[in-house]
């Protein structure tokens, strides 16, 4: 393993340097393309930021993806990447979805294969749905309540088809009775008593207990509908077969994908996905500078991972290309966490908080730019009950406080400072950089933190174990979030919630268990208004920063790039700053 | 010699069981001792306890080390099953294993990535031995020379500037600027020129680095030779420069070069993964590549298998070749 991190450095530090030869190859040539804020086409910087670019309803030609990243499963029920839940909408369609729309209208959730977004009882405990009429399956046949059930169902296999979401199993069946459909003794596989099908147009959800985030559990492609007779169980994400508007025609692991339209899905029936383009490919890449000067010569259309432009092709981009770059929010929060079994005193905590400089914190995550936005809170903007202006700790000034933070010492009762470890994923330069500035930072007010890099693919066994991160003496641990679906209990739960606490695998890092904030939840979670639950949520938010366990950094931002031919351009909030792809098309 | 061949294979079919029980105990009996759990890796990062439990049975990690290192060795005769959760996959022989990341067996993700990687190296391998040796041969007789230093200056260059820089720099004149060539396999039965102008930027990349080493290597061992006895008896007997030279010098010389040419082609056989990677061609080494950041063990396993195959055949190969070329080497 070391060796191949020693390759990677390798290869990183001989694309700079390749880069850099570039850079100063072409300037000397000149460029050509525009400057300014406006390209050569006349697209504009940010052009698909909270608004639709090149609006065009024209269809035909071939979507061409670049990809330095493999899903981790094309399988409905499997696939947590951020881009897969993206692009699953060409091939999965579920109850409801997340609208057709620019930046955080995304975010709102409209009817897909029911009619309308359900008929919730008054307790919040049944959901009721109606099919509509017209939707089908890739072979013509019509697509049923029990298809979608089967569907669900297969996320209780985990031990077949690990590695999706499970919100829907831990909401369906909080004490795990069913065993998924592979054990299901039933002759039907239908024997999950949580979801009933009275007839093929009709799905009702029975909760234990109401959740008002239940219909963004839907939403997500694992509530995708699977027909039995072509579950190929672990192997169907190698050929999905298909409820949207396109089908798989081939694929192969690591090297490419190829789409095709589905002639039996119709469109009368969907109001979400435009299906312009006649084909869409995807082709897998090892070298991401490669794949970056291919996007900007116009092989490729756009990065179907978008996480964002590689260092080495930055700033030409930036200089001769912005009008085909975005530079959306991504819904992430890049943070620094204070386990309380290791800094117990919250004045401790306080005076890092204070100690650290956000300015430079946020220039080693790479710029406001290519890192994101100075965070002040630990709500995302696009959630409801975030408020991006709060700014307890005085953050947003760019600026360390250390006068606060000698203060803050001097309460903990070390007002020379303290010696504490900084623990760092090895595998995220980015967070290294940040790493270094916080020691940096802190080091000024006489707190003396050492960085232990990890290996960032045992996270889960490392940090993920309270009892690790107490031995090892882990004071402050920089890491980053993004929510699964927009709301506070997507983003916020899992990182403050005592209940959350896992002693395996765990995010509440810091270890934070208040009564106070765990009942909060209870009751944002009973809420079906998003907007009175956004209200709880930022009243949870503010306790977050009492408690001084999150040095937050950046809302993160990406520079992504898209081609001068795409049409229906616009980065969606609910797909993290990612183009809609349901939306995007390649003829004008 | 047929007892020597013999002899030599079973060495090799020993080496590479040594090698896979090595390899399988390296990934997963030490992460066990370490406190890691292989199958939590392929578990999601939401998995609970009988998950993670469940792919342990499938994959057979509960098993002791040499159950699992004969259920491996057996599966690439005669296959084998992964069986757990209601689920049963069948791996045919050749099985080297099940990659669960992919949900493919091994065999079927490599099998089409080894034409890439034996195009790529065998092409390369003959660049780089034509133009090092006969830089190196050049160099030696023209030693002190312009020509000698100008040849060891680049050679310097080729030896030291990584792969990946060279291959960068490649891509950026030949595709980027002037737009003539780019890397991509094009299979030779759907087009020889393709084959061709796709692997030919790899191939000059790759032999720039060795056949700087085998310049210099060629004119070190070439000059030692020109100053043996037997080189200046030759030339006092009358013999014509290009005999001395031809059958005499050139035998001695190709020796060591034959010994390096067969461990280098063995090993990049097993996977060029920087050459690979830095041109994305979907070679062994880019499986590798993706396999170490995928953490997936039995793709890993698979490849080192086959590095470790290439080198021992390759080296063989080489020890019997020793008798063609240097008449002073004979086996019995």
């Amino acid at each position: 393993m070391t060796l191949m991190s020693t390759q990677r450095r390798r290869i990183a530090a001989g694309a700079l340097l390749a880069a850099a030869t570039m850079v100063v190859t072409t300037a000397c040539g000149g460029g050509n393309g525009g400057g300014g804020d406006k390209g050569k086409d006349g697209l504009a910087f940010n052009g698909g930021v909270n608004k639709v670019l090149n609006a065009s309803d024209k269809k035909g030609g071939e979507l061409k993806f670049i990809g330095s990243q493999e899903a981790d499963s094309w399988d409905p029920q499997r696939g947590y990447y951020g881009f897969v839940w993206d692009f699953a909408r060409y091939y999965t369609r579920q109850l409801v979805t997340f609208k057709a729309a620019p930046g955080t209208a995304s975010t709102e959730l409209v009817s897909d294969l029911a009619t309308d977004t359900g008929k919730v009882s008054a307790d919040g405990l049944t959901y009721t749905f109606t099919l509509k009429d017209g939707i089908a399956w890739e072979d013509g046949k019509p697509i049923t309540s029990k298809d979608i059930k089967y569907g669900i169902e297969r996320i209780w296999a985990q031990d077949v088809i690990s590695g999706g979401p499970i919100y829907l199993q831990q909401v369906l069946d909080p004490k795990g009775e069913y065993k998924g459909p592979y054990k299901d003794t039933s002759p039907d596989k239908l024997g999950l008593k949580a979801i009933e099908t009275p007839d093929d147009k009709t799905i009702v959800f029975k909760l234990p207990v109401a959740n008002g985030d239940f219909l963004q559990m839907l939403a997500m492609p694992a509530a995708s509908p699977v027909r039995q007779d072509k579950d190929t169980k672990s192997k169907y994400g190698l050929k999905p077969f298909s409820s949207g508007p396109y089908k798989w025609e081939s694929y192969t692991p690591n090297k490419s994908i190829k789409l095709v339209r589905n002639d039996k899905w119709d469109a009368k029936t969907d109001t979400v996905r435009k299906a312009l383009p006649d084909k869409i490919s995807v082709t897998f890449t090892t070298n991401a500078d490669d794949m970056d000067n291919r996007l900007i010569e116009g092989e490729y259309d756009l990065d179907i991972n978008a996480t964002g432009v590689g260092a080495a092709a930055r700033q030409k981009v930036l200089q001769q290309h912005k009008g085909n770059i975005d530079n959306p929010q991504t819904g992430f929060i890049r943070y620094a966490v204070f386990p309380q079994t290791v800094i117990d005193n919250v004045e401790c905590r306080k005076a890092i908080i204070y100690a650290a400089d956000s300015k430079s914190l946020q220039t080693a995550r790479g710029g406001p730019q290519a890192g994101g936005d100075i965070a002040s809170n630990m709500l995302p903007p696009a959630i409801k009950g975030a408020d991006p202006k709060a700014d307890p700790y005085g953050k947003l000034a760019g600026k360390a406080d250390v006068a606060k933070a000698k203060e803050a010492l001097a309460k903990c009762g070390k007002p020379n400072g303290f010696k504490t470890t900084i623990a760092v994923r090895n595998n995220k330069p980015i967070e290294i950089a940040t790493a270094e500035s916080l020691q940096q930072s802190l080091k000024a007010v006489g707190i003396e933190a050492q960085i232990d890099q990890f290996d960032g693919a045992q996270t889960s066994g490392i940090i993920g174990s309270p009892k690790v991160v107490k031995e090892k003496g882990y004071g402050i641990i920089i890491m980053g979030w993004g929510a699964d679906f927009p709301s506070g209990q997507g983003f916020l739960q899992p990182l403050v919630d005592g209940r959350f606490i896992l002693q395996s695998g765990n995010n509440n890092f810091s270890e934070l268990n208040d009564p106070a904030i765990n009942g909060l939840f209870d009751q944002a979670l009973k809420e079906t208004d998003p907007v009175k639950a956004g209200e709880l949520y930022k009243q949870i938010n503010t306790k977050v920063s009492e408690a001084a366990v999150y040095l937050p950094f950046t809302h993160e931002k990406n520079i992504i790039w898209r081609s001068s031919r795409l049409t229906n351009v616009y980065t969606a909030d609910a797909y993290n700053g990612r183009y809609d792809y349901a939306s995007l098309g390649v003829v004008k | 010699m047929l007892a020597y061949i013999v002899r030599r294979l079973f060495a090799v079919v020993v080496m590479l069981l040594v090698v896979t029980l090595v390899t399988l105990s390296i990934f997963f009996l030490i992460p066990k001792l370490t406190g890691s759990d292989p199958a939590a890796m392929f578990v999601g990062k939401q998995a609970d306890p009988a998950s993670i439990e469940g792919i342990r049975q499938k994959l057979g990690l509960d098993e002791p080390i040499l159950v699992q290192f004969w259920h491996f060795v057996s599966g690439i005769f005669v296959g084998r099953d992964y069986t757990g959760g209601g689920d049963s996959i069948h791996c045919a022989a050749p099985c080297f294993g099940y990659s669960f990341k992919t949900e493919q067996d091994v065999w079927t993700m490599l099998v089409d990535r080894i034409p890439v990687t034996l195009s790529m190296v065998v092409g390369a391998a003959v660049l780089w031995l034509l133009m090092g040796v006969t830089t190196g041969v050049v160099s030696a007789l023209k030693r002190g020379t312009a020509i000698d230093r100008a040849a060891m200056v680049t050679a310097l260059a080729g030896v030291s500037l990584p792969i990946y820089f060279t291959a960068m720099l490649a891509m950026f004149l030949f595709r980027t600027q002037l737009g003539w060539l780019d890397a991509k396999y094009v299979p030779f039965a759907e087009s020889p020129g393709g084959w061709f102008a796709g692997l030919l930027l790899p191939w000059v990349t790759l032999a720039f680095l060795y056949a700087a080493m085998y310049a210099r290597l060629t004119r070190a061992t070439m000059l030692e030779v020109l100053g043996e006895d037997y080189i200046r008896t030759a030339r006092a007997k009358g013999l014509p420069e290009p005999v001395v030279l031809g059958k005499h010098a050139m035998r001695s010389t190709m020796t060591p070069i034959l010994t390096i040419f067969g461990m280098d082609l063995g090993a990049l056989v097993g996977g060029a993964v920087l050459t690979e990677t830095a041109f994305n061609l979907s070679g062994l080494g880019n499986a590798a590549f993706k396999a170490v950041g995928d953490r997936d063990l039995p793709v890993i396993l698979a490849v080192t298998l086959i590095t470790a195959a290439s080198v021992v055949i390759a080296n063989l190969v080489v020890d019997l070749l020793y008798a063609v070329i240097d008449p002073r080497v004979r086996l019995a």
